[in-house]
């Protein structure tokens, strides 16, 4: 059984145009969450997909939905947690509640505000998690990266063919992710927030997969900007 | 949803765009499965269209030869999961007279409307044709070529008179060989000969009564009605040949695409009385004629095989211009892609 995770847990929880959460900031017609939700949907190997946004935001997000997607039981919305780390774990506690974890059972957990995910990113996590157990979206780094202990000089310039920018989706076998989850002291949560790196730290194999370039996070206003730009530019050629 | 186009935006050059789709309208969706790139394809990626059509045309996405699996259909014909071959002709409406193919108003993928280098495909249900899953998957890719051999072949049996004793292929390419072979399972008492231009070439038609070069001895060889496969330069040689050796009023089909004018011994024509038809594309029916007809005949299928040449992985950009640069240097056989981008 494969279970989609998209994670819409954001900050913000007013309505209004600057308190809304970037998640559902309109992008063409739709909100950026329901483009992301659709992309999941029409994977064919996504059994289950379960959203997990802030609580007030759950009927809202349902009412977006269900504008776009039928209701056949395949979509469900839960609330998430206050960090990524508790809205993973609600994750977990959904499907083990849901459906049981069965050790194939595959979690493939997706940022809101990444709509650009692709059918292939989305197949090559999936087959990537059953064979290692984990993987992790990743692009080449283009930029040089650079490190800084203090903030203020460097202290290390990593080789660069050896860098690359996490994305999502990050997908693992939900069994071996709540064991090394549940293996973690409550200092460690706190401050490992990627559970990838969880994997990796534990001495647990986390696979590349290769992810888009335009796989990006809707993060900033620029980033909107550009999202917007990439359909603009679309409608112009029709 | 947000979908990802891969757009020829001019020659040699391509990029992905995005478009919006709305799934709650009554648009199927189907996801490529694999696809096989056609001679026209390989002409705008090569530029060799002219100045004026690649300006129009251009930014396009490619490819209207496709196999490919239904990941969602709201009027419930499909199920998920579903085989199928999307017919690239949209028909904006329906005409007593003209088929869907031949009306203006149609649209064509890679030709008037995006083609199916895409994430997924958004088509009317009507539009697809079931496939048999036991159908090898890359002569599935190139099920649109086989329809377009099926509507010629249809067209003959309402054009032509009764006399259906030796039929004659020009063409030792790709459409020669699926217009024979369809022609060979369509009417199986009919002599079938095929003239060619490459000996090697004309080896694989192993079940053809005969297959001759174009310039042996083939002078005192009569047909009842041929079939023009040829197209480009050679168009006028082969059609006019044809014109020499047909039997009085015989039909000619006409289905190699010229890019010039083509002179014709349109006085031979007269004096024999000959019906010289065109044929291009196909419509649904013609799609669902040649399954069938694949269905019926395993045999069909295991002699397209052989049509099957580079099957290319498509993961990225740079393995679609891979397999345009393959299907570039083919002189037979098909190039197929193996949808995984």
């Amino acid at each position: 059984m494969v279970i989609g995770a998209v994670f819409a847990g954001g900050s913000g929880s007013r309505m209004g145009s600057t308190d809304t959460p970037k998640q559902y900031l309109m992008l063409g017609s739709k909100p950026i969450l329901v483009h992301t939700v659709e992309k999941l949907y029409l994977h064919p190997a996504l059994d289950h997909i379960v959203v997990l946004c802030p609580e007030n935001w759950i009927r809202q997000t349902l009412d977006m939905l269900s504008k776009s997607l039928p209701a056949d039981g395949r979509l469900a919305v839960i609330a998430g947690g206050a960090t990524r780390n508790d809205t993973l774990a609600n994750a977990i506690a959904y499907v083990e509640k849901q459906f049981g974890l069965a050790p194939d059972t595959v979690l493939l957990t997706h940022d809101a505000v990444r709509p650009f995910v692709t059918h292939r990113i989305i197949s090559e996590n999936i087959e990537a998690a059953r064979k290692y157990g984990a993987c992790d979206t990743v692009v080449a780094a283009s930029d040089t990266i650079v490190e800084s202990a203090d903030n203020r000089f460097i202290s290390a310039i990593p080789e660069r063919r050896m860098m690359y920018q996490g994305q999502t989706p990050q997908t693992f076998l939900a069994l071996k992710l709540k064991t090394v989850f549940e293996s973690l002291t409550t200092a460690e949560k706190a401050t490992l927030t990627d559970a990838c790196k969880v994997f990796s730290l534990k001495g647990e194999p986390v696979r590349l997969v290769e992810g888009e370039v335009f796989n990006i996070k809707i993060t900033y206003p620029f980033d909107l900007k550009v999202a917007a730009a990439l359909l603009e530019g679309a409608a112009r050629d029709d | 949803m947000i979908n990802a186009v891969y757009q020829l935006v001019k020659p040699g050059m391509i990029d992905v765009t995005y478009k919006e789709f709305a799934l709650e309208g009554d648009k199927a969706v189907v996801r490529p499965l694999r696809l096989s790139i056609c001679k026209a394809d390989s002409r705008y990626y090569g530029g060799k269209r002219s100045h004026e059509a690649i300006r129009r045309k251009l930014p396009m996405a490619l490819i209207h030869e496709c196999v490919a699996e239904v990941v969602y259909d709201p009027s419930g014909a499909f199920s998920p999961g579903a085989r199928v071959v999307p017919v690239p002709n949209a028909p904006t409406h329906s005409d007593d007279v003209v088929a869907e193919n031949y009306l203006e108003s149609s649209r064509f993928a890679s030709s008037s409307a995006d083609g199916f280098l895409q994430d997924y495909i958004f088509i009317e249900p009507t539009r697809l044709v079931p496939m048999p899953e036991d159908i090898d998957l890359n002569v599935a890719a190139f099920t649109e070529l086989v329809s377009v051999a099926m509507h010629a072949v249809a067209r003959f049996e309402k054009f032509s008179h009764a006399r259906r004793d030796d039929l004659g292929v020009w063409g030792d390419g790709n459409l020669g060989y699926i217009t024979a072979l369809m022609l060979k399972y369509v009417f199986p008492y009919a002599s079938l000969r095929v003239f060619g231009a490459v000996e090697e070439k004309l080896s694989y038609f192993t079940f053809a009564a005969g297959a001759y070069h174009v310039d042996a001895d083939i002078g005192g060889m009569r047909v009842d009605h041929a079939f023009e496969c040829v197209g480009g330069s050679d168009s006028a040689a082969a059609v006019n040949q044809i014109i020499g050796l047909i039997k009085p009023e015989g039909t000619v089909a006409l289905l190699g695409v010229s890019e010039t004018d083509v002179p014709l011994n349109t006085r031979l024509i007269l004096e024999k009385g000959l019906r010289v038809f065109g044929s291009s594309r196909s419509g649904k029916a013609d799609f669902v004629s040649a399954v069938e007809l694949m269905r019926q005949y395993p045999e069909i299928p295991r002699y397209l095989v052989n049509l099957v040449g580079d099957v290319v992985e498509v993961r990225s950009i740079r393995d679609i211009h891979r397999a345009f640069e393959l299907e570039s240097k083919r002189s037979f056989g098909k190039t197929v892609l193996v949808w995984n981008k």
